[in-house]
């Protein structure tokens, strides 16, 4: 199962390589989606009953915590190929046409590659969450850089171009300092004379290793080497995932990507990027160096709150504007983790969350800049009118994703909030309080602008919305919504599960 | 045979056959570039014609013009004289004695600076500026070098390892071929110092006839007769203790002396041929780049340093 | 043995040196392939012998191929255009290798995994890829900026291998080489679409 889940998307893009017929291209990708997506929730049943699953001779074997990306993963990939067929459908028949931001004229890449580029990105990330092998993650995550570039210079002009090249040169050094976080794990753990068992799990083995040497009651000479490593990680792995202040590439791979890969780098990838930290937390944990680990998160955390918060208030670009929201939602999530205990559960439910939501959003963003042809979220005007489908979810997105109470993300930042007041850390609260208010505001002004107002002078009423652009955030729209009333038990179950696995 | 006549037979011979360098650089060149050249002892023909000349001084000069020649070649010989030759440790040596030999040379180029400053010549001050400069960003990369090798000695806890002799005396110059290969870096750096120092090509052309390109030339334009044969002995001293320095680094010790006097010398002879290769195959660079030059030879010079002081 | 792999990383400090003060590209390019050939040398010296041909043949031949291809391709301009002077750049990487030695001096090292002096040119190599990524404003030399540092990764993790994770190495190989390949095309296209390869034309972006 875990095979057919990692091969075939990388089969079948190297087959869309090949097929010259848009339309079967565009079926297989819906087909990879589908079948990714119904395997991957297979997958998690299977944990959630804890089995292992395995493939590869061990190289992938997904864990609780894995295995809930995974699936965040495939779900938002499902929405987003449903989205892409219908805009690939309209992209190609615009051809060469002036771009709204420079007035330069552009093209669109071929769709062919754009296709594949989409299929090995999924394959990607399924490497990436399902094995717990610190360099196979690596290179999973290298991989996600490689894939998803091209993806963003989907349209070829300047600004587009510009943001691929910050995205793949800052992300690859990141990545590569990642790397030197593995080798001084394993240097940590190295024992002269001991053979190290030649295990795939290495987060496994490293975890127990670390248990021993604790209990053995001696490990001064790993400390140093274990600390240098989780810093390394997450550098490394924190530039990827866009924590503040090494979240410069983000706003603008985020805003210059066509907006269905901008829902998945938010939604799918920045939580691939935080499992590699995650790890080396769960190894650090193990390590008894937890206090170490955690308090950075906390601190990337809340400087990733502020930085977001600063920029959103202000921020003109509406696309830019939901990327500094990934900011602010990444610092959560890092908050969340660093801070252990119940919180731990939060931050898992609030991950969930905050894909589902990110990508409707995203979605919906790509909708509106269709129409509108413009970022400027001072020239949007009465979306109601114009748009009533998307203006309707544009609003419910925006009231999920600043955590107002019918959706998840209440429940979640609720649930971090409880686990930062249990601990008696008040002035954490008080920072994670303070930037939730202030983006709060700062995201309702641009939004209630966007979605209220007269609508511009020369643009049609209500021209009828497709299918395609609608209906996938609305799907991903009604789960945020389910979650914030009823959690499922097997849900529960698997949230729980990963949250033990990081010191919940 | 004791080592102090050991000692004083190689002075002695070092003081004979320092002239012999510059007219072998030139054959080199010569040979180069086709044609027969120069004879050999070109130099101490040219010393001993003007040692037998007579002198003129100009008239706005004072006895500072005639104090550089001979400050500039007692200091060269005083420098020689702490040198070990030939592995036999110098009857002056003492602890430090690095210091002095640096400032010495310093000292004997102060002096040639004051008499060309003296002059009141605009081309023989903008030598004299050049000559300053030049020496001045040298100066840090020479210690750096010196440091390096005190280190190896220090670690090698030798008594004598601050003065030139504990040095370059042989024992710490075997220790490149037990492994610390950082020391090589040594040699080309002072091979880069002695071409500087000495106003070789790439920093200075010793035949130039453009008085503003000068460096050295130009500063002893106003000197004649014996002062000038002073002058051009000192530098050929002072060529041969920067030729030295090479050879103690790279000659190890060898079982009797003669061996090892023989093998400083042939690396002595050698390194002028070397610069006369240099001479022939490069151009010279620009003013401005001169220091690049430097600032290379000195990140070498501490990538040695710091080498030797973590091992 | 231990003699030919102290001058092999002696001679990667000093091309480490090196590259921060060539302001040449080509010169660069000559320098990163003598790199390449280097790690495959100490590759050798560690008895890595499967590995080091297929270091050779990537880091030495055909990254360094593509590179110059690129180079020509695209007619980039001789000379490298630096962000601050090339003193100091060398200066910097002096100060990488003393930070390296301290750090060597400091951390408790495990017992007989490294030979003497690798910690710290691997570590060095890392700060001069990370100096040429953030010193010289080409997107080209920002990517040879980037398999430096790369280098360096990968000799910081030479004595970790063990000869079971061959494959692993040369997985990573592969991913280096696509990382250089794909951003060979980028380059190419922003070559045509920025008529520079100059990164400070990017100003598009930004807040």
């Amino acid at each position: 199962m875990l095979e057919v889940l990692f091969l075939f998307p990388l089969c079948a893009g190297l087959l869309t390589l090949l097929l010259p017929s848009r339309t079967v291209r565009r079926g297989l990708l819906l087909l990879v989606a589908v079948t990714h997506l119904v395997l991957s929730l297979l997958t998690l049943l299977a944990v959630g009953r804890g089995q292992t699953p395995s493939a590869f001779f061990g190289l992938m074997e997904p864990d609780a915590v894995g295995v809930l990306f995974l699936t965040l993963a495939s779900t938002l990939f499902c929405a987003a190929s449903w989205y892409g067929v219908g805009y690939l459908r309209d992209e190609a028949l615009k051809g060469e046409r002036t771009g709204f931001q420079d007035g330069h004229p552009f093209t669109n890449a071929p769709e062919r590659r754009f296709t594949a580029c989409l299929c090995f990105f999924l394959a990607a990330m399924t490497l990436v969450t399902t094995t717990r092998h610190l360099g196979a993650l690596w290179m999973g995550i290298e991989g996600t850089t490689l894939a998803s570039a091209p993806l963003i210079y989907f349209h070829r002009h300047q600004q587009s171009l510009e943001a691929t090249w910050k995205y793949l040169i800052i992300c690859s050094v990141g990545i590569a300092l990642a790397l030197i976080g593995n080798l001084l794990l394993s240097i940590g753990f190295y024992r002269p004379g001991l053979v190290m068992e030649e295990g795939l799990d290495q987060v496994g083995i490293f975890v127990d290793m670390a248990r021993e040497v604790r209990a053995s009651g001696f490990y001064g000479v790993q400390s140093p080497w274990l600390q240098a490593a989780f810093v390394f990680l997450l550098v490394g792995y924190g530039t990827k995932m866009g924590l503040a202040p090494l979240h410069n590439w983000l706003p603008d791979a985020h805003s210059q990507a066509p907006s269905l890969v901008s829902g998945l780098l938010s939604g799918a990838l920045l939580n691939c990027a935080l499992l590699g930290i995650l790890r080396g937390h769960q190894i650090m944990l193990a390590a008894g160096l937890g206090d170490f680990s955690g308090g950075l998160l906390v601190f990337f955390g809340i400087v990733s709150l502020f930085t977001a918060a600063t920029f959103i208030v202000g921020q003109g670009h509406y696309k830019r504007l939901l990327a500094y929201s990934s900011v602010e939602h990444m610092g959560i999530l890092a908050l969340g983790i660093g801070l252990g205990g119940s919180a731990v559960f939060g931050a898992m439910f609030h991950a969930v969350g905050h894909s589902l939501t990110k990508c409707m959003l995203f979605l919906l963003a790509g909708n509106i800049l269709t129409r509108y042809h413009t970022l400027s979220s001072y020239d949007v005007r009465g979306l109601r009118w114009t748009m009533p489908m998307t203006g309707a979810l544009w609003t419910a997105g925006f009231l999920a994703i600043v955590g107002s109470p019918p959706f998840g993300l209440f429940v979640s930042e609720f649930l971090i909030l409880k686990g930062i007041l249990s601990q008696g850390r008040w002035l954490v609260a008080t920072c994670y309080l303070l930037a939730l208010a202030v983006i709060f505001v700062g995201m309702s002004i641009p939004v209630l602008r966007m979605v209220q107002g007269t609508r511009p002078r020369d643009m049609q009423r209500a021209e009828p919305e497709s299918a395609c652009s609608v209906l996938p955030p609305l799907c991903l729209g009604v789960l945020v919504l389910c979650l914030g009333v009823y959690t499922p038990v097997w849900l529960e179950n698997i949230l729980r599960r990963a949250a033990a696995l990081i010191g919940g | 045979m004791s080592p102090l006549v050991a000692y004083l037979v190689q002075f002695v011979l070092a003081l004979l056959l320092a002239p012999l360098l510059p007219g072998i650089i030139n054959r080199v060149k010569a040979k180069f570039a086709g044609r027969h050249g120069k004879p050999l002892l070109q130099l101490y023909f040219d010393i001993f014609k003007l040692l037998r000349k007579g002198e003129v001084i100009s008239r706005s000069a004072s006895f500072v013009l005639s104090l550089g020649p001979a400050v500039s070649l007692a200091t060269a010989l005083c420098a020689l004289a702490l040198l070990p030759l030939g592995g036999v440790t110098s009857p002056l040596a003492f602890q430090g004695d690095f210091l002095l030999a640096a400032y010495l040379l310093g000292l004997g180029r102060f002096a040639v600076i004051l008499a060309a400053l003296d002059t009141g010549s605009s081309f023989e001050g903008m030598g004299a500026s050049r000559e300053a400069t030049f020496s001045a960003l040298a100066e840090p990369v020479l210690f750096c070098c010196l440091l390096a090798l005190a280190c190896v000695g220090g670690a090698l806890h030798l008594e004598n390892h601050l003065s030139l002799s504990g040095m370059l005396g042989g024992r710490p110059g075997t220790e490149w071929l037990l492994g610390r290969s950082e020391l090589l870096f040594v040699p080309v750096v002072l091979f880069v110092l002695l071409l500087v120092e000495n106003c070789r090509i790439p920093v200075d052309d010793p035949n130039t006839h453009l008085e503003l390109t000068m460096i050295h030339e130009v500063m002893i334009l106003d000197h004649s007769g014996p002062n000038l044969a002073f002058i051009l002995y000192g530098s050929a001293l002072k060529l041969w203790f920067f030729a030295a320095l090479p050879a103690g680094i790279l000659i190890p010790d060898l079982s009797p002396w003669w061996a090892q006097a023989l093998c400083w010398l042939a690396t002595i002879l050698l390194m002028a041929v070397l610069v006369g290769v240099v001479e022939s195959v490069m151009a010279r660079l620009r003013m401005y780049s001169v220091p690049r030059l430097l600032g290379g030879a000195g990140v070498l010079a501490a990538l040695a340093l710091i080498l030797t002081q973590i091992r | 043995m231990t003699g030919l792999l102290q001058l092999l990383l002696l001679v990667l400090t000093l091309n480490n040196l090196a590259l921060l003060g060539v302001d040449r590209l080509r010169s660069l390019i000559r320098l990163i392939t003598l790199q390449g050939v280097l790690l495959a040398g100490v590759l050798l010296a560690l008895d890595h012998i499967l590995l080091a041909p297929a270091v050779l043949i990537i880091k030495g031949g055909i990254l360094p191929y593509l590179l110059n291809r690129t180079r020509r391709r695209i007619g980039a301009e001789p000379h490298l255009r630096p962000r601050f002077g090339y003193g100091w750049a060398v200066l910097a990487g002096m100060g990488g290798l003393l930070f390296s030695f301290w750090l060597e001096g400091r951390l408790p090292m495990p017992p007989g995994l490294f030979p003497p002096l690798l910690l710290p040119a691997a570590l060095t190599t890392l700060f001069c890829g990370l100096v040429l990524v953030v010193g010289r404003v080409t997107a080209l030399s920002q990517v040879m900026g980037y398999l430096v540092a790369e280098n360096g990764i990968f000799l910081l993790g030479i004595p970790l291998m063990s000869a079971g994770a061959i494959w692993f190495e040369l997985t990573l190989l592969l991913d280096i080489f696509v990382a250089v390949f794909v951003m060979g095309i980028a380059i190419n296209h922003i070559s045509d679409t920025f008529e520079s390869i100059d990164v400070n034309r990017f100003h598009n972006l930004r807040d």
